[in-house]
């Protein structure tokens, strides 16, 4: 023991395990934690009382853990949440598995019954540590109050390095109420106790240089670009690297934002709902530089028709993302930032060497024919016609102050969001997509407000997603924390709805919600918040401009749109991404996706 | 198991050694990831190694050679997985125990008893009509062992799965696939 002091208590200081834990967090420089206490929890919601670190109060577990996503998301620092044993941890499973999916570093806290009675049934008790082993990138039971620091270090070690990902500890209610002496181990304590767990940042030196050369050499590249560019921070890099070479863009659903919109390289999103062109130059490209991106089956189609002609080169942090959908020519294991900067010098080098670079002139002109041929279009309505929720992403999109962030739930909402928005800026765009987890945008745009206070942040909903998670509206009204969120309401779970419309004729099975119950602006008036309703395309812009000047409260605007719009493209489950389905008004061109 | 040679070299089997943080719920970590990804196992031997705070896992897989590479980079992924060496079964030491009860009366018991020390096993116990019999090697041996027993009828048996480790000419060198991934999740 010695006295030595830390920023939170001198060192070997006796304190209880409640106490250590808050300071722990304290330590980490959490800002901003998210939960709702209970029993077993009940001892280090005390020690909080005179802690720094904010707490929100949440309305139920399942927001404490998006809230720490959407946090997550866009500051890139992980995201806390603390909830207590049996049911609250089991509220947890969704964000856990669904910042497991999308990588977000996020920590998350679960009381557990006290070590005496593990085991025995106890009341609140679960098996939380089984129940999340394989939804979390790791997780721990402390038993002893002395060990709380270093699986605190550990926790915030191991969500935001290498690939990044949630982490579980779960804590006696013993264990947080017996006495240790505090202590806080070293940076190499922590290496030194996790043996197996050395993430790789630097890629492989030949393999870039050989990347470079394929890259030179090809005549149809196309840099598709995952939600790992993000996760690394190297959207600049990526920019640097398009430019250099004049490749065009891709970005996926979780990279909307890594590559801006506006830039003349970019195609948009590719996919089962992508541009035609994103989807065309990918199937018809000799070679995809997969930067962070993982072969999502939403992203290739049918695998074996995928990209047929394309080489692979696949930069990824996790080596079990090399080769698990598609065998790369050329894996790069490493962090996207620093491959990528290594794979410009690379370039670089090579033209200076006298290496020419294959001319890219007809493959971008081929390119922009189909980005003449097939924008993303939808037909605007006759005028007393129905609103279109394009339509009303267009206008929000135009009133948005710069650096907007937007969150969405899952559905159809969703991926007009993804569509119709313009990201020109990274970490602007917020959703869920590996796990398609309704009910998300409502708490991760809270916790995005939290992280974020300086930017407006807009959730665009689903009216059945909205209804899933929307109490946490009261705790952003008590909270103070002013989201605007825009539902597109189409009275139907309409992506379901869409799917029988196509590959069920039309046999619409238990997807009517219901335009006006619940009554969206009395609800949200009900949870302190503004509520604004939207029938006619007239009133849009009104409406928007209203909620755009209200900063105090946060505000729900109930667009009724039209239940019968369909997301188009579309390419059909199973299918390859040749057999895209484009819109009515431009699938008498499909001869030019040549 | 299925045939009469379940540990015979089936192309599909494959042997991972994993030195693993000898953690709790580090078994239940790896035998999840497996049910998890819909891998089989074969057989696995657990114990700690000469260093307290390891143990190592003798997992033999049942899988073609392209979902191994993935098994094993999966593995790598949990935390508490310190190293994996995929043991080549020509360039490794293997050994399995067996113990059984075989049905031994009258002018049996002598052969029993002479095969026992042909293969040089040992009697652990003596019954009335019948013995236990133990026999550690290689699998294979346990195999030709347990087909000779089977005349005179075996009631009861149980194998520990195998255990290996590289031979020393090789002990450095893991398989060169697995050694080119690197440790990095
Ligand atoms: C928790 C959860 N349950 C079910 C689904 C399946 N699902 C995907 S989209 C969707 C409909 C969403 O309806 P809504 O929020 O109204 O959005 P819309 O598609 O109408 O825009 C459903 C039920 C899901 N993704 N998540
Ligand atoms: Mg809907």
């Amino acid at each position: 023991m010695t006295s030595k002091q830390t920023k939170a208590g001198k060192l070997g200081e006796k304190i209880t395990g409640a106490e250590a834990l808050i300071r722990g967090l304290e330590m980490e420089n959490v800002d901003v934690m998210f939960g709702l206490p209970g029993g077993c929890i009940l001892p280090a919601y005390d020690p909080l009382l005179k802690s720094s670190i904010r707490h929100i109060l949440v309305r139920h577990e399942q927001g404490a853990g998006h809230m720490a996503e959407g946090y997550a998301h866009v500051t890139g620092r992980p995201g806390v949440a603390m909830v207590t044993s049996g049911p609250a941890a089991t509220n947890m499973v969704t964000p856990l598995c669904d910042a497991f999916m999308d990588s977000i570093p996020m920590v998350a806290i679960t009381g557990q019954v006290s070590t005496s009675a593990i085991g025995t049934d106890a009341f609140q008790e679960c098996d939380t540590v089984g129940i999340t082993r394989s939804i979390t990138k790791h997780n721990e039971l402390v038993m002893s109050a002395e060990d709380l620091p270093m699986a605190i270090r550990q926790a915030f070690h191991i969500a935001t390095t290498g690939r990044p990902g949630p982490v579980l500890i779960d804590v006696p209610k013993d264990v947080l109420q017996n006495t240790m002496s505090w202590n806080w181990p070293t940076d190499d304590e922590v290496a030194d106790s996790l043996p197996g767990y050395k993430p790789n940042t630097k890629g492989h030196t030949r393999m870039i240089k050989e990347a470079a050369q394929l890259i030179l050499r090809s005549e149809r590249p196309v840099l598709y670009v995952g939600g790992g560019v993000l996760k690394a921070r190297a959207a600049d890099a990526l920019r640097a690297l398009a430019e250099l070479t004049q490749i065009p863009v891709v970005t996926t659903l979780m990279a909307r934002g890594a590559f801006p919109d506006d830039h003349p390289l970019c195609l948009g999103m590719p996919g089962m709902h992508g541009t035609a062109t994103a989807v065309t130059a990918m199937q018809k490209s000799d070679l995809l530089i997969a930067l962070g991106a993982r072969f999502d089956d939403r992203v290739t189609g049918k695998v074996n028709g995928f990209a047929p002609d394309a080489k692979i080169i696949h930069v990824d942090i996790d080596p079990a993302e090399q080769g698990k959908v598609r065998k790369p020519d050329v894996p790069i294991v490493g962090d996207c930032r620093l491959v990528i900067e290594e794979m410009v010098k690379a370039i670089q080098e090579l033209l200076q060497g006298g290496t020419s670079q294959a001319d890219l002139k007809p493959w971008r002109s081929r390119v922009s024919g189909w980005q003449e041929q097939f924008p993303l279009t939808y037909e605007q309505s006759e005028p007393g016609g129905p609103l279109k929720p394009q339509y009303c992403l267009e206008k929000l999109r135009d009133a948005a102050p710069e650096g907007t962030i937007l969150v969405s739930g899952v559905g159809q909402h969703q991926m007009w969001s993804s569509q119709y928005w313009r990201f020109n800026e990274p970490y602007t765009w917020v959703n869920s997509g590996g796990l398609g987890t309704m009910g998300f945008s409502v708490p991760a745009a809270i916790g995005a407000k939290v992280g974020r206070p300086d930017k407006t942040v807009w959730a665009i909903d689903g009216d059945g997603c909205f209804q899933m998670t929307a109490q946490e509206l009261v705790t952003a009204s008590i909270e103070k924390i002013p989201v605007k969120i825009g539902i597109l309401n189409n009275s139907y779970l309409g992506m379901v709805r869409q799917w029988q419309e196509m590959f069920y004729d039309e046999r619409y099975s238990e997807v009517y919600l219901s335009p006006d119950t619940p009554n969206y602006v009395k609800w949200a008036e009900a949870m302190g918040c503004v509520g604004i309703r939207v029938d006619d395309p007239s009133e849009v812009e009104a409406a928007i401009d209203k909620a755009n000047s209200i900063n105090d409260r946060p505000v729900v605007v109930d667009f009724r749109v039209d239940a019968r719009e369909i997301v188009y493209p579309m390419i059909a489950p199973g299918t390859t991404n040749d057999a895209i389905m484009l819109p009515p008004s431009q699938s008498g061109r499909k001869e030019f996706l040549k | 198991m299925s045939g009469s040679n379940p540990y015979g070299s089936a192309p599909t089997h494959h042997m991972l050694s994993v030195l693993v943080q000898n953690r709790p719920g580090v078994l239940a970590r790896v035998a999840s990831l497996f049910a998890r990804r819909g891998y089989n196992i074969f057989s696995l031997a657990v114990a700690p190694t000469e260093q307290a705070e390891y143990s190592r896992i003798t997992i033999v897989v049942d899988v073609e050679s392209a979902p191994l590479e993935q098994i094993v980079k999966q593995l790598f992924k949990l935390i508490d997985v310190v190293r994996i060496s995929e043991l080549d079964p020509r360039k490794s030491v293997e050994r399995e125990l067996m113990v059984a009860t075989v049905k031994a009366g009258g002018t049996e018991r002598a052969e029993i008893v002479e095969l026992v020390n042909i293969f040089e096993g040992r009697i652990l116990s003596v019954g009335a009509d019948a013995v236990i019999v133990s026999l550690d090697g290689s699998p294979e041996k346990l195999d030709d062992f347990t087909e000779l027993l089977r005349q005179y009828g075996i009631t009861e048996s149980q194998r520990t799965g195998r255990v290996a480790l590289p031979k020393l000419d090789t002990a450095t060198k893991v398989s060169k696939a697995l050694n080119t991934q690197g440790k990095a999740k």
